[in-house]
């Protein structure tokens, strides 16, 4: 096992699934003579030339939708968004193209095709490219969406989601690149879809979330330690398809459960989670479901600001202890 | 700039027959195809008025010059696709009437099992890549079917309809920018009626039509649509230029619809008088223009002009017949293909009735 960053960790599995079908190509904003904006495609031009990685002009909408058009016609794309962010000008393609092809054509046109790229806020960047998308992409039948955590969920998810023969949003952290962990050499090393992982087992409260929030949640869940209370840190890892029964068992332990996630509460991801657990363990909770989330307001440029904005360790501390009534 | 050119082809020509070098037998044909598809379209909109077909129904009449031309000279692996006005393109590529018009009808042995509807043609088979819904947004879907086949390096092309409406839209000129810059095999096609639903273009843009690939050094030309030789020998022409290697090209083909811009709106009034459409579907009838042609010439008479009519009324007669007899899709297809692929872990459908069939 080496010790790589998400960066890496991704570049690694873009290569490997390049190298194993012909098939696979990268299409994005500065992904070929740039070596990609945030280095994620470091050395894939060299490896694989212009025709597999593509420098596309800005133009979301156009290129997003190229890859789909490529998609039905048999190739397996991967578009590099710079973040989300940019991609609602291409949400069109992923919503009303992609994630309908299959149902409107009644199984003729299977869409395997992976938009990736972060979501999120990272330090400062404020309004206009801090939002966590997940949401928007969930809310549609016909999209897959991943949220990798480390580098190694990092690696095995994006080999699945190229596997995978239906559209994948997968959502990365721009303040996750750097990130450094173990991930196995194998060239195989898949993780399927549907599979979360408890990154931390305790049996008082169950801190359940995705994507970046997850090492929020390990901080909260170090300091809850320190005060006797052993959370449970269940990653989900993927949000459709999503492990309702991971969910499910660390509720029915620990009878107390909080939602950490980085977007807006409104309809959000806790929402369907709380809606998941009410539905089907009612009797087991001991407390309501809380959701920790972003303040509902756009993202503040101002450090002070953005910090009150977003969820924290303290946050999510104090959610557990009210749904453990102390 | 410097590849731009503006080539103005069949407008206004009465030879467009010597002119095109189409022989009898392919203008026979042509006149043939564009019976079957006024006769299938008018089928259509006798189902429609019955209730036999429902939702959004935007019909081809008027304008059946535009397939028939431009997809004649395709050969089978070349690729179409369209918008929502598509009934007549998809029998232009050969998927079956019978197919078409079960689709209209919402049933089992549509092109899409009942679950696309006149909108979403779709054949894989046929290499018919749909119907879409949302102006311009096949657009940037064709650039990438040319992407394809340049990937691949795959002598096809692919053939892009859209709306006079549609280059109006972002898609629209992202696609066209990004298929010149890598010189894809695409020909993108207006199939320019005039009105955007009941909006005249002229309202809409202050530049013509055929300049608007220009920005993009995209070689531009205008064919009449009505004149369906002058369009068939102008796409014969263009096809095999794409093909060859010469990058994109943006056709506008003039036409007009007869009807309104869907079943459920007006033929005329306030945005284009009666008249106006009166003088157009008896001067510029595109199967009136080339049967006049055929009788002049003494092609073809009277009595062979209706065996022909007779034949396209019979095949959309049995399209009616097969669609109506065609059983509706069971509840089990309102979930069926959402997916390709259901992963065995995790669960994909969250409203308490689509459950996988792994749990």
């Amino acid at each position: 096992m080496a010790v790589i960053t998400y960066r890496e960790a991704l570049n690694a599995a873009l290569r490997e699934e390049m190298e194993r079908d012909p098939d696979v190509f990268l299409m994005g904003e500065e992904v070929a003579e740039y070596d990609g904006a945030y280095k994620v495609s470091k050395g894939l031009l060299a490896r694989f030339g212009p025709v597999r990685v593509v420098d596309a002009p800005i133009s979301e909408l156009g290129f997003a939708g190229l890859c789909v058009g490529a998609s039905m016609a048999g190739l397996r794309p991967v578009v590099e968004f710079m973040t989300f962010n940019f991609a609602f000008l291409a949400i069109d393609q992923v919503i009303n193209s992609a994630a309908k092809m299959l149902y409107m054509s009644d199984g003729q046109f299977p869409m395997p095709i992976v938009f990736r790229g972060p979501t999120g806020a990272a330090l400062q960047l404020s309004a206009q490219h801090s939002v966590a998308c997940e949401t928007y992409y969930l809310h549609s039948p016909g999209v897959k969406v991943v949220t990798p955590a480390t580098p190694a969920d990092a690696k095995g998810l994006l080999k699945a989601s190229i596997r995978d023969n239906d559209p994948v949003a997968f959502m990365e952290g721009e303040l996750l690149y750097n990130f450094k962990g173990e991930v196995p050499d194998d060239d195989d090393f898949v993780i399927p879809l549907g599979v979360a992982d408890l990154k931390r087992e305790g049996s008082d409260v169950s801190i359940i979330t995705h994507g970046k929030m997850v090492h929020v949640a390990m901080q909260a869940a170090a300091k809850l330690e320190k005060s006797g209370i052993q959370a449970d840190v269940l990653d989900l890892r993927t949000l459709r398809p999503l492990d309702v029964d991971a969910i499910l068992a660390s509720v029915r332990k620990t009878n107390r459960a909080v939602y950490v996630e980085e977007g807006w509460s409104y309809v959000g991801v806790g929402a369907q989670i709380v809606a998941t657990i009410q539905e089907e363990a009612f009797d087991d909770l001991d407390a309501p479901v809380l959701r920790v989330t972003q303040a509902d307001a756009p993202m503040p440029y101002a450090k002070n600001l953005e910090m009150l904005a977003k969820p924290s360790a303290d946050r999510v501390v104090e959610a557990c202890r009210k749904v453990l009534y102390r | 700039m410097g590849r731009t050119r503006t080539r103005t082809k069949g407008v206004g020509t009465t030879d467009a027959f010597e002119r095109s070098g189409v022989s009898v037998e392919l203008a026979l044909d042509l006149l043939r195809d564009m019976l079957l598809y006024r006769r299938f379209e008018e089928k259509a909109e006798e189902a429609y008025a019955i209730g036999k077909i429902g939702g959004f129904c935007h019909l081809h009449i008027g304008q059946e010059g535009v397939a028939a031309g431009s997809i004649k000279p395709l050969r089978p692996a070349d690729y179409v696709i369209s918008a929502y006005r598509d009934h007549t393109q998809a029998l232009a590529k050969g998927v079956a009437p019978g197919a078409v018009m079960a689709e209209l009808y919402g049933r089992v042995g549509g092109t899409s099992g009942g679950k696309g509807g006149s909108m979403h043609m779709f054949d894989h088979e046929a290499r018919f890549m749909g119907g879409h819904g949302i102006v311009g947004a096949q657009v940037p879907l064709a650039t990438g079917i040319a992407w394809k086949i340049k990937y691949r390096e795959e002598d096809n092309v692919v053939v892009c309809f859209m709306g006079d409406a549609a280059v109006n839209q972002g898609a629209f000129h992202e696609a066209l920018n990004i298929a010149a810059i890598w010189d894809l095999p695409a020909v993108y096609v207006v199939e320019n009626n005039q009105y955007g639903m009941g909006t005249a273009f002229h309202r809409v843009s202050l530049t013509d039509m055929v300049e608007k690939a220009s920005p993009y050094g995209i070689p531009a030309s205008v064919v009449n649509g009505q004149d369906v030789l002058a369009t068939y020998a102008h796409f014969r022409e263009l096809v095999e230029e794409v093909r060859d290697g010469g990058g994109p090209r943006f056709v506008d083909v003039q036409t007009y619809r007869f009807r309104g811009h869907s079943m459920s709106d007006p033929v005329s009034g306030t945005y284009r008088p009666k008249d106006e459409v009166e003088r157009k579907s008896q001067e510029e009838d595109p199967i009136g223009l080339l049967r006049n042609h055929l009788f002049e010439g003494g092609w073809l008479d009277q009595a062979g002009l209706e065996a022909m009519d007779e034949e396209a009324r019979r095949i959309a007669d049995e399209a009616a017949e097969f669609a109506d007899s065609a059983p509706a899709p069971g509840p089990e297809a309102l979930y069926a293909n959402v997916w390709a692929e259901i992963n065995r872990h995790g669960r994909l459908n969250f409203d308490g009735r689509g459950e996988s069939p792994w749990r």
